[in-house]
């Protein structure tokens, strides 16, 4: 019998995963990661808390299936949690998400799955694979497994999967892809999962439902050193408590007093400068984007027109996209795209495919 | 799952058939409150008093020295507070001498008393087997001490305690003596007299008795107060309706235990014997965790450096073998326990405790079969790590 490894989380969609592939006649495994979080702060982490791995427990026993909890604490810190500082330090926005899909879930937790003996690891992500045959001369074609959307274009969270390789996609199954997220919550109800009626997750877990500042200050406070708040032409407008408070785009609490709004355009961290401006000059028609990974392992040869989602929560927009020197990508909008932070990462689709992303590095505002 | 190979005897044991059959008329036959005054009362009080005599049988006591509770934790918990407590209200002594190598039923009942209620607590130092030294004990005791808990033997790593001889000791000083003797009463005798204890802990269900039911032997003239309070149920010690069923399994569990202890410890015996040669000879950077000789029977524990152990469970599991660190944890948070702090072990050996005990049901094939697997496991534990 095929082996399946679950991770759960004790929310919906993986306790609904885990359902789907018993049906589908697999022999299921649940596992669950447990995660770093903040000394104290043990029973408010989102994901872990002592609370959701009793939930996962309860699914697991309900559906008769295994289940074990994966210590994950320090690489997670090490990794994950130490990214998120260091990229605040930079004057970045980090996505600690990304991270932990490619080197805690995608990656410890595999190998902890692939060495229990399972011939793949499923989660609950809204994401959907597709293999396909690739020509490589006359003689020759090769199978890719191409990531696409999710059927529930709300829900999709292939940009958070973006980050995996082939060797990875092998061993993945996301049953939940297929299905709009109401039916899932109805097959959630229909098990009599406990699950069937918690909310959706939407924070970092680490951050314990906190504001990320909060986390930042306790965590990472030379961080917090204050500055001017400048404009693009320098005129200094006032001060700011730390380039990790803000974020681009935003407009409340700037503490400016002006007529117009203002907004974050950039932060110098060379200067520890935040530079604001009207929302006419939030625009921007173009992007650079490095360590750029391909899902495919390598460029499109031809594909140069493409969506690109800057953020989790942005909308896809048309560009063109080209090579620079180096493995970097230069991004073009049809149309200029508002609130581009360096640290998130640019993803690229064609139509439905995931072809994959990376970290957007110049804000070419200032 | 079906093909599962059970190897975890210490955390519990299944029901006996047979007690299993004495135990079903007293759930709906028998079946009266055996405080009542008719003739359903006595039947059911007459069950509870026949089971009394059983236990204290096999305890070589008298019956009025056998309470029932209702695990083995309470009754580790009815013996400290209750002894401590009163030996303070009436003696005026509020020292308690006990080892971190405890169950945590009496180490952290123990912390308890010192943290909410004023006792001192004494630790005693175990040696690099975990076991409790009588000099550490004649050390330790002073004019104030108003109670010493030593296990017998120990339920991570198996080690089997000098009781007799502490309890020379103890009595010289005048002092009274509690032992857990949960994991021990499987295995190990347990007359009183020849062990010298004045309290003593047993749980069912470490026998083929069922779970939820536990005796504490408390010696006529021990100074003792009730920690339940109510009803005047076993001699005013424990208020609360008798468990009847449970209290009839456990006597006929425990005598059956008793009748073949014997046979029982030579059925484990060998398999302990080749599960321990041939995991220290086939597995590098391994340690047997406990004493090599005075450790009970059916009992195999190691450290494996470099594990963490409950990935190792894991994965044992997922092959079909159900075995323990020692300590249950599930919750994949990983901490050392007490008991492995105590024994002197570099750090990186600390997480990764093993424990496989053996009981009635286990073949030698399993063993076989567990050997087979077991280098195999540990070194993916170790590359994961």
């Amino acid at each position: 019998m095929t082996k399946v490894v679950v991770a759960m989380s004790g929310g919906v969609d993986s306790s609904v995963a885990a359902v789907i592939l018993k049906q589908q006649g697999y022999d299921v495994v649940g596992m669950m990661l447990r995660l770093w979080s903040e000394p104290g702060k043990e029973d408010s982490n989102r994901c872990c808390t002592p609370d959701a791995v009793a939930l996962a427990r309860r699914v697991a026993a309900r559906l008769d299936i295994p289940f074990y909890v994966v210590d994950a604490k320090e690489i997670f810190h090490s990794t994950v949690v130490n990214y998120f500082l260091e990229e605040y330090l930079q004057g970045a926005t980090p996505n600690p998400c990304l991270i932990c899909n490619r080197t805690i879930r995608w990656k410890f937790l595999l190998e902890h799955a692939l060495a229990m003996g399972a011939d793949y690891m499923a989660t609950g992500h809204y994401v959907r694979l597709r293999s396909k045959l690739e020509q490589k001369s006359d003689r020759e074609a090769e199978e890719k497994i191409q990531l696409l959307r999710a059927i529930d274009r709300s829900k999709d969270q292939s940009y958070v999967l973006h980050v995996l390789n082939q060797e990875q996609l092998g061993r993945a199954l996301f049953p939940v892809g297929d299905f709009p997220k109401d039916k899932i919550r109805k097959m959630a109800e229909d098990e009599g999962l406990p699950t069937a009626s918690r909310p959706d997750s939407q924070d970092l877990c680490f951050l314990a439902g906190e504001d990320y500042r909060k986390f930042i200050k306790r965590n990472a406070p030379e961080s917090l050193k204050p500055g001017d708040i400048v404009k693009r032409d320098g005129r200094i407008l006032g001060q700011h408590q730390g380039l990790s408070f803000y974020t681009i785009g935003q407009r409340k609490g700037l503490g400016l007093a002006f007529a117009q709004p203002h907004y974050v355009l950039a932060k110098q961290i060379e200067t520890n400068r935040l530079i604001v401006g009207l929302e006419d000059e939030l625009g921007q028609n173009e992007l650079t984007v490095e360590n750029v990974h391909w899902i495919a392992g390598k460029p499109p040869d031809s594909i140069c027109r493409v969506e690109v989602k800057i953020r989790y929560s942005a909308r896809e927009a048309w560009a063109e996209i080209s090579q620079l020197e180096g493995g970097n990508i230069r991004v073009k909008f049809d149309q200029p795209q508002r609130d581009i932070a360096v640290g998130q990462s640019a993803v690229f689709f064609d139509g439905d495919v995931v072809l994959g992303g990376g970290r957007i590095v110049a804000n070419d505002c200032v | 799952m079906e093909e599962t190979i059970y190897l975890d005897y210490a955390a519990t044991t299944p029901v006996d058939e047979r007690v299993l059959k004495f135990m079903l008329p007293f759930l709906n036959q028998t079946f009266g409150n055996p405080s009542s005054i008719h003739l359903f009362g006595q039947r059911a009080e007459n069950a509870i008093e026949v089971a009394r005599e059983t236990v204290a049988g096999v305890l070589k006591c008298r019956p009025d020295e056998i309470i029932f509770t209702s695990c083995g934790s309470e009754s580790d918990n009815l013996a400290l507070r209750g002894v401590c407590f009163a030996m303070r209200e009436k003696m005026n002594k509020n020292q308690i001498l006990t080892s971190l190598a405890e169950h945590h039923a009496v180490s952290r009942t123990a912390g308890q008393m010192a943290e909410l209620f004023g006792f001192d607590v004494e630790w005693l130092g175990v040696d690099e087997f975990g076991m409790v030294s009588p000099q550490t004990i004649t050390r330790g005791i002073n004019n104030k001490t108003a109670l010493v808990s030593v296990m017998l033997a120990n339920n991570e790593i198996g080690t089997i305690n000098p009781i007799s001889e502490i309890s020379e000791i103890c009595h010289k000083q005048g002092v009274f003596l509690h032992t857990d003797a949960v994991q021990a009463a499987a295995y190990l005798p347990l007359d009183v007299d020849v062990l010298g204890v004045d309290l003593l802990s047993l749980g069912g269900h470490k026998f083929y008795g069922p779970k939820g039911i536990g005796v504490l032997y408390v010696r006529k003239g021990t100074p003792i107060f009730p920690i339940q309070t109510g009803g005047s149920q076993e001699f005013g010690l424990r208020a609360g309706t008798q468990n009847v069923p449970y209290i009839v399994g456990f006597a006929e569990a425990l005598r059956l235990t008793e009748l073949e202890r014997e046979k029982r410890t030579n059925h484990v015996k060998p398999m302990q014997d080749r599960i321990i040669g041939s995991v220290l000879e086939n597995i590098p950077d391994t340690k047997l965790t406990g004493h090599l000789e005075h450790r009970l029977p059916n009992h195999c524990s190691f450290a494996f450096k470099g594990v963490d152990g409950n990935l190792l469970l894991t994965l044992l599991d997922s092959a079909g073998f159900a075995c323990s660190s020692g300590s249950a944890c599930k919750t994949g948070n990983p901490e050392p326990s007490e008991v492995m702090n105590l024994l002197q072990l570099p750090s990186e050996w600390g997480l990764g405790s093993l424990r496989i005990t053996l009981g009635e049901a286990t073949t030698i094939d399993e063993v076989e079969k567990f050997l087979a697997n077991l280098p195999m496991l540990v070194s993916k534990a170790r590359n994961l790590k």
